[in-house]
């Protein structure tokens, strides 16, 4: 009974994931569009969608190709074809990779994301099983609360963050970024994982306070488990939102070692040189393949999470 | 009956022999408050504190390594006459206004598109949403180079193509930067807004569809009183969103042209940047901030009231 109750929840906490799978994998319910001929469809939905995708997706060619081009290929577009690369070279990734800090940054990065990810998840795992669980007084007014500074943006805190952080003794440390990501993180998070919480039946947690266990034992032994796939949503999209932040980073680290990518990227590598391209391009790449990796792994995870903070 | 009545006075006893240990680990009120507190920490003295810092500095005038006084209204005053201030709004309006209208209209185009059955649909989707996981920054460079005045990509296919017979300065010029400024977000924001609409669509159910079909709906009827009005709630989520977040923009604009040309791309966000941070007038970098909070405002309000009003058209009082 309690066995078929759990895979149940588990069914149910999966739904939120299995949608988002239904997004990214085809169904094989082919609707209406067998009544359209091959023509019709080329002129209406092929071409259309071949011409944005190209769109989107040529500055990241672009992207990719410049860090492969030898320097005199870059700025000669009479002699060779700049759409292609004759003779590519790895010149400019090894550059990056041996001769600036970049390890450095992307380490930064790495660091500052997972720990300020962890941090929010756990708050937020908390806070969300409190406002749908413990149904305590004024936890709806929290709930919109929590919403609402979901809305404020970075641009509109970062001077006073700033004068706050450097009164902590915070300043140029990678620990101002690791304790004030959160406040973009967390309410995020909570959202999506109240949503979770909410498909996980009361029963299961009635059986097991009945049988003595403690809200902390129910939180860890039933909760938790069940609602793994919004876990792993919530933490990819915090990492991505964590490694894509910019302004709190421009403003609170100052030494060239602290920096983030993208930081040091816009600041680091523009000088007046014309060659600066290789360079450039090949740290916009590297710092965007670990995401684009985590991405692919995490489709359905990232696509559910997208969809289900906006849908709550 | 009897049975209660003696029960009751017992549970009562029970109750009162607990200890105030056992009160604060078991009643529910204050086992959610220590369960709060992790997120309440973090976003009061990180989020709510300093909303009320930027505030109070915008009526001082505070500097990098000087604690301000009380100046009332100088900052906005003095901003008030300041034409930049007020270039930076009409630039700021303008950029929102246009990304959005072109993002929404794209967006919902390129959903429409990707809902209907065609082969590699899941790889397809999978790739849309590629601009919106790679940090804004990085993609920003990359468009840097794609406008580079001298080696821009695009002005060398349309000198190829006859179209042109000079390089376009992308982003030297006011407006042409204005222009590649707009189009470099709404490139960014599409994936999203396609993404989400596309989850909204998922859910109509196809057999509305057929029926309309059958009773003879064209294209667009089908589209104008079945798939706009079952989509709108989620529409009006989204664009909110996508709203608020172009109208805070900070980094694209920073990567790209950090306010150039003569401040003709200058946001709120980057002049704030600018005068706060930079040249270290954080009084008057704050009021520019703070500005910004009556117009996120009245974009929360619109869409709130838009979507009460759409929920009193459906007869419905929850969802």
């Amino acid at each position: 009974m309690t066995e078929t109750a759990a895979t149940n929840a588990q069914d149910q906490a999966k739904l939120a994931v299995q949608a988002a799978a239904a997004l990214t994998k085809s169904d094989d319910s082919e609707g209406m569009s067998y009544l359209e001929s091959l023509p019709r469809r080329l002129v209406t939905l092929y071409l259309p969608l071949f011409i944005i995708l190209v769109v989107l997706l040529f500055p990241f060619y672009w992207m990719g190709l410049t860090s492969i081009k030898p320097d005199e290929q870059l700025i000669d577009m009479e002699n060779y074809n700049p759409f292609w690369v004759i003779h590519p070279t790895l010149k400019h990734i090894t550059k990056l990779l041996f001769e600036t800090e970049y390890p450095r940054w992307l380490w930064n990065t790495m660091y500052v994301a997972a720990c300020a990810t962890t941090l929010s998840i756990v708050a937020s795992v908390l806070a969300a099983y409190a406002i749908v669980r413990l149904r305590f007084k004024g936890g709806d007014a929290v709930g919109v609360l929590i919403f609402f500074a979901y809305l404020v943006p970075p641009s509109i805190l970062f001077i006073p963050l700033a004068s706050v952080i450097q009164a902590y003794g915070l300043f140029d440390s990678p620990l101002s970024l690791i304790l004030v990501y959160p406040t973009l993180l967390i309410p995020f998070s909570t959202w999506l994982l109240m949503g979770y919480f909410k498909t996980i039946p009361f029963e299961l947690e009635e059986c097991a306070l009945i049988d003595g266990a403690s809200r902390w034992q129910i939180l860890v032994k039933i909760v938790i488990p069940l609602a793994v796939p919004g876990l792993i949503s919530a933490f990819i999209f915090s990492f991505t939102l964590c490694w894509n932040e910019f302004i709190y980073a421009l403003t609170f680290l100052q030494s060239t070692p602290n920096k983030t990518v993208p930081v040091a990227i816009v600041n680091e590598f523009v000088d007046g040189d014309i060659y600066k391209w290789g360079s450039l391009m090949a740290g916009a790449l590297v710092g965007s393949l670990p995401l684009v990796i985590l991405y692919a792994f995490f489709v359905e995870h990232y696509v559910s999470a997208m969809t289900g903070a906006v849908k709550e | 009956m009897t049975t209660m009545q003696t029960s009751m006075p017992a549970q009562a006893v029970y109750k009162d022999t607990r200890s105030l240990w056992e009160k604060l680990r078991t009643n529910r009120n204050w086992l959610a408050l220590w369960f709060m507190l992790p997120t309440a920490a973090f976003l009061i003295l990180f989020l709510a504190y300093p909303l009320g810092l930027g505030v109070w500095m915008s009526f001082t005038d505070e500097r990098i390594g000087r604690t301000g006084i009380f100046v009332g209204l100088e900052n906005y005053e003095w901003l008030w006459n300041d034409s930049i201030f007020w270039l930076s709004v009409f630039n700021t309006l303008l950029y929102t206004i246009i990304a959005s209208v072109i993002k929404f209209a794209v967006g919902l185009y390129l959903a429409l598109l990707l809902n209907r059955h065609m082969p590699f649909k899941a790889m397809i989707r999978a790739i849309v949403l590629v601009p919106f996981i790679v940090p804004t920054v990085l993609s920003a460079i990359a468009f840097w180079w794609i406008y580079d005045a001298q080696f821009s990509i695009i002005s060398w296919s349309l000198i190829k193509l006859g179209l042109i017979d000079h390089n376009i300065n992308f982003l030297g010029d006011p407006n042409m930067a204005r222009g590649s400024v707009i189009f470099a977000n709404i490139w960014r924001g599409v994936p999203f807004v396609a993404i989400t609409l596309l989850a909204g669509l998922q859910t109509v159910s196809p057999s509305l569809y057929e029926a309309a079909t059958l009773d003879g709906a064209t294209d667009w009827q089908r589209f104008r009183y079945i798939t706009y009005p079952l989509l709108t709630p989620i529409i009006a989520v989204v664009m909110t969103f996508s709203v608020l977040f172009t109208f805070t923009d900070f980094q694209l604009v920073w990567a790209l042209t950090r306010g150039g040309p003569v401040n003709a791309t200058h946001l709120m966000a980057t002049l704030s940047y600018q005068r706060g941070i930079l040249s270290g007038r954080l009084g008057e970098g704050a009021a520019i901030a703070t500005a910004m909070i009556p117009f996120l405002l009245a974009a929360i309000a619109i869409s709130w009231f838009g979507m009460q009003r759409r929920k009193w058209q459906q007869g419905s009082d929850n969802d």
